[in-house]
């Protein structure tokens, strides 16, 4: 008994040692990977996000390329969601929510203050986590954007607009016969692929994705993946996901979150198969998340 | 022995109870080895005795109090001799205050025949006879109960689901009571209207355009041969109505928007209770500030313009009941309205809507069904409101839709058929009655159909 519990202590003593000393993060940490792009859609510049006064992002320098599909990972309260709500100012609708840093889109500054943030949600739109339909007909939903924005001159335009949103979002089969019928009728997965829509009709440049198939089904998940790979031409996408698998299989690159930070950035292969961190191999071999 | 101090015995009988209970569970419990041994807590066998002790009797001490002075005063009754024996109704009763004053002392007994005073006397002894009897029954019930009970503490002995069933029971009898109550006025107030019909056809009360209540009272009277015809009325109370949600809905719908979407939280801690204090107002102070500030101030504000205003106009009394109504559309809107998902307005703003955008466009219309209940409930109150317009509204039933004029409405009406010496069995005070099944009728109609489409509005985000 007392030679096996000896036998035992060794290696778990330098087990622990070495995890002390490689899942933690250093105060100044710098991201690893390539997190810089030549040909950037958007580029952020050493963000931090308060809340109150507790502090959600440490730092975070990040480059959006044109049309990729940027996957963030992390454990859940990383940070993930308020980093992208930055990117269209969603956090200011949250009381005691104040960030630092740079964020521009095309080299224009985000958070200048005669930027309009309407003009802005309209080229940066965004896709939640619950699909949250509008209590109102299909139509509508998809028209809704369009018609604060002025898009549409006529029934006309605003029919195409509407079609068109639907067939991008792969949904207009589904729903060509029901257009009037409450959108809040259909299915989890439909209803997703109709937010999509509406985000899509007012032509946003980026979209914006919170967990979009944490709350449906597996195949209803696999039609919004699929769809995601569509938009990817037309579009700049940012998701956020909890599933590694679908980071993989939508995604370009991965951006790794861990407590705040910006801890990994780079193809989504490499990360996978051979991440440049230790934090970033802890959580894909599923150590902790 | 009083009344107050049987009751006091009894809860002292209780509370011995109570603890004879526990101990004696306690007691079983002890050579079986410990409380858990036994079915139930030791304390669900002090409650089972408390029920046993006090429910049998506390029923019967009810029932006793309730019917003992029909009885006495049917016996004191029937032991009067025939030859002063009352033949009709009112000479009964007023020779039955009679003798209960010659018993309290209240008349001198000196100078009343002696079948009277034989009587009170008779009287007195069989309320004693009934306050002894009554003791010494209630005791008796309540110690047997005790007795009962305790022999009922036995390991086995089910206490826990007995107290159970017996608390169930009380409250189904509370709900029992609440409801049956509710239905008794109902069918009173259906029963009298029912008399008021015989007199007066239901057409030309539903349908007639002329209301003076005022009947003839001698044969010989001229004029005032009575006509009610309840359309001037339910006319002046919709347009009182209308004038106070015109003034209420708008107000209170906005300050519920600016409450639920706009205001900062320590506005909204501080403007919440306020608009609450105003609910508190009693209706009679309002009823005042429309009678002596508003109704003058319009007046004259219409003397100035040249317009004539009546002082007990519409638009006074409607002003005053649309200011008191506020709180209760803006409380039952913000609760709506911050029933709305989050998720929705994120949605909206995620599009580039603006907050004015959203709310008009996304937050109104989600709780729109459930506005419009809140609504529909406001209304049926101010239908049903009564102090104000008592107050401020006129008597005269002017078919009218100027809200400058004077009108008056079915509360009002009620009010002053039934205040003064009346009648009980005339048309005028009947009419009351009908009026008030009316009034009970359409609140009712409006409460379902407002409750319903609240329901149908909570179903659409669970
Ligand atoms: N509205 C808020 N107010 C205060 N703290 C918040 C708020 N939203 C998020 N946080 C905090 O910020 C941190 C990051 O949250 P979030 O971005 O939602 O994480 P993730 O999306 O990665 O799960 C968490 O610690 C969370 O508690
Ligand atoms: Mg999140």
């Amino acid at each position: 008994m007392n030679t096996s519990n000896i036998a035992e202590k060794e290696p778990k003593t330098t087990a622990k040692l070495s995890s002390e000393q490689t899942l933690e993060i250093e105060d100044n940490h710098i991201t690893v990977g390539s997190c810089f792009s030549d040909n950037p859609k958007m580029t952020m510049r050493n963000v931090n996000v308060f809340y109150a006064d507790k502090q959600a992002i440490f730092d975070v320098s990040l480059d959006i390329e044109k049309n990729e599909v940027i996957a963030m990972i992390g454990p859940s309260g990383c940070g993930k969601s308020t980093f992208l709500r930055t990117l269209n100012r969603m956090n200011d609708t949250v009381d005691g929510c104040r960030m630092d840093g740079d964020i521009c889109m095309d080299g224009d500054d985000l958070y200048a203050p005669k930027l309009d943030v309407v003009e802005l949600r309209a080229r940066v739109g965004m896709v939640f986590q619950k699909p949250n339909p509008f209590p109102k007909s299909i139509y509508d939903n998809v028209a809704y954007g369009p018609k604060i924005h002025g898009l549409a001159d006529s029934r006309v335009d605003l029919d195409e607009i509407v079609e068109n949103s639907l067939r991008k979002a792969s949904l207009w089969e589904e729903v060509k016969e029901r257009l009037h019928q409450p959108g809040t009728g259909l299915s989890g997965g439909q209803q997703q692929r109709l937010c999509i829509a509406r985000a899509i009709a007012v032509s946003p440049e980026v979209i914006l994705m919170d967990e979009p198939c944490s709350a449906l089904d597996p195949i209803a998940t696999a039609k919004i993946e699929e769809l995601i790979e569509e938009l990817s031409e037309n579009f700049t996408i940012a998701i956020v996901t909890h599933s590694m698998q679908q980071a993989a299989r939508v995604s370009h690159r991965t951006a790794y979150f861990h407590l705040g930070k910006l801890i990994e950035v780079n193809p989504t292969e490499q990360v996978f198969t051979m991440p440049q961190h230790q934090l970033t191999e802890a959580y894909i071999t599923g150590r902790f998340g | 022995m009083q009344t107050a101090d049987i009751l006091f015995l009894l809860l002292g009988l209780g509370v011995f109870g109570f603890y004879l209970g526990r101990g004696r569970a306690l007691a079983v419990a002890n050579p079986l080895g410990g409380i858990r041994q036994l079915h139930s807590l030791p304390s669900y066998y002090g409650m089972h005795i408390v029920i046993c002790a006090l429910i049998p009797s506390l029923l019967l001490f009810g029932l006793w109090i309730i019917f003992d002075s029909t009885v006495i005063d049917g016996l004191v009754m029937g032991s009067l001799p025939e030859t002063i024996t009352p033949s009709d109704n009112a000479s009964y009763s007023l020779l039955l205050n009679k003798i209960t004053n010659v018993a309290s002392g209240i008349i001198p007994a000196t100078g009343q025949p002696q079948a009277l005073v034989d009587a009170s006397a008779y009287k007195l002894y069989l309320e004693n006879l009934s306050r002894w009897s009554l003791t010494t029954l209630v005791l008796m019930v309540s110690m047997s109960g005790l007795v009962w009970g305790r022999f009922k503490v036995q390991a086995k002995f089910q206490a826990r689901q007995a107290v159970e069933k017996v608390m169930q029971n009380m409250l189904f009898g509370c709900a029992c009571l609440a409801i049956f109550t509710t239905l008794g006025i109902v069918l009173s107030v259906l029963f009298e209207s029912i008399q008021f019909f015989r007199s007066v056809s239901v057409y030309d009360f539903v349908f007639g355009l002329e209301w003076s209540p005022q009947t003839a009272i001698r044969e010989d009277q001229v004029g005032s041969s009575g006509s009610f015809g309840a359309i001037p009325l339910f006319a002046g109370t919709l347009l009182v109505s209308a004038v106070a949600m015109v003034i209420a809905v708008p107000v209170g719908l906005m300050s519920a928007i600016y409450l639920a979407e706009y205001a900062s939280k320590n506005i909204r801690t501080f403007a919440k209770p306020a608009l609450e204090v105003l609910a508190g107002i009693p209706t009679v102070v309002y009823g005042f500030f429309a009678a002596l500030t508003v109704a003058p101030f319009l007046r004259d504000l219409g003397n100035d313009f040249g317009v004539s205003i009546s002082s007990e106009s519409a638009l006074a009394a409607g002003g005053v009941m649309g200011i008191m109504i506020i709180p209760f559309i803006s409380s039952l809107a913000d609760d709506v309205i911050t029933a709305v998902p989050q998720s929705m307005r994120d949605g909206s703003l995620a599009m580039g809507a603006t907050q004015s955008e959203t709310i008009s466009k996304v937050v109104i219309p989600a709780a729109l069904p459930g506005i419009v209940g809140g609504i529909m409930l406001a209304v049926s109150r101010a239908i049903g409101e009564t102090m104000i317009v008592v107050m401020a509204a006129g008597l005269a039933a002017n078919l009218t839709a100027n809200p400058l004029e004077s009108v008056t409405t079915v509360t009002v009406q009620i009010v002053t058929l039934l205040t003064g010496d009346q009648e009980f069995d005339s048309p005028k005070t009947l009419a009351a009655f009908a009026l008030g099944l009316m009034l009970f009728i359409v609140t009712l109609l409006l409460n379902i159909f407002a409750l319903h489409i609240v329901k149908k509005y909570r179903e659409q985000y669970e």
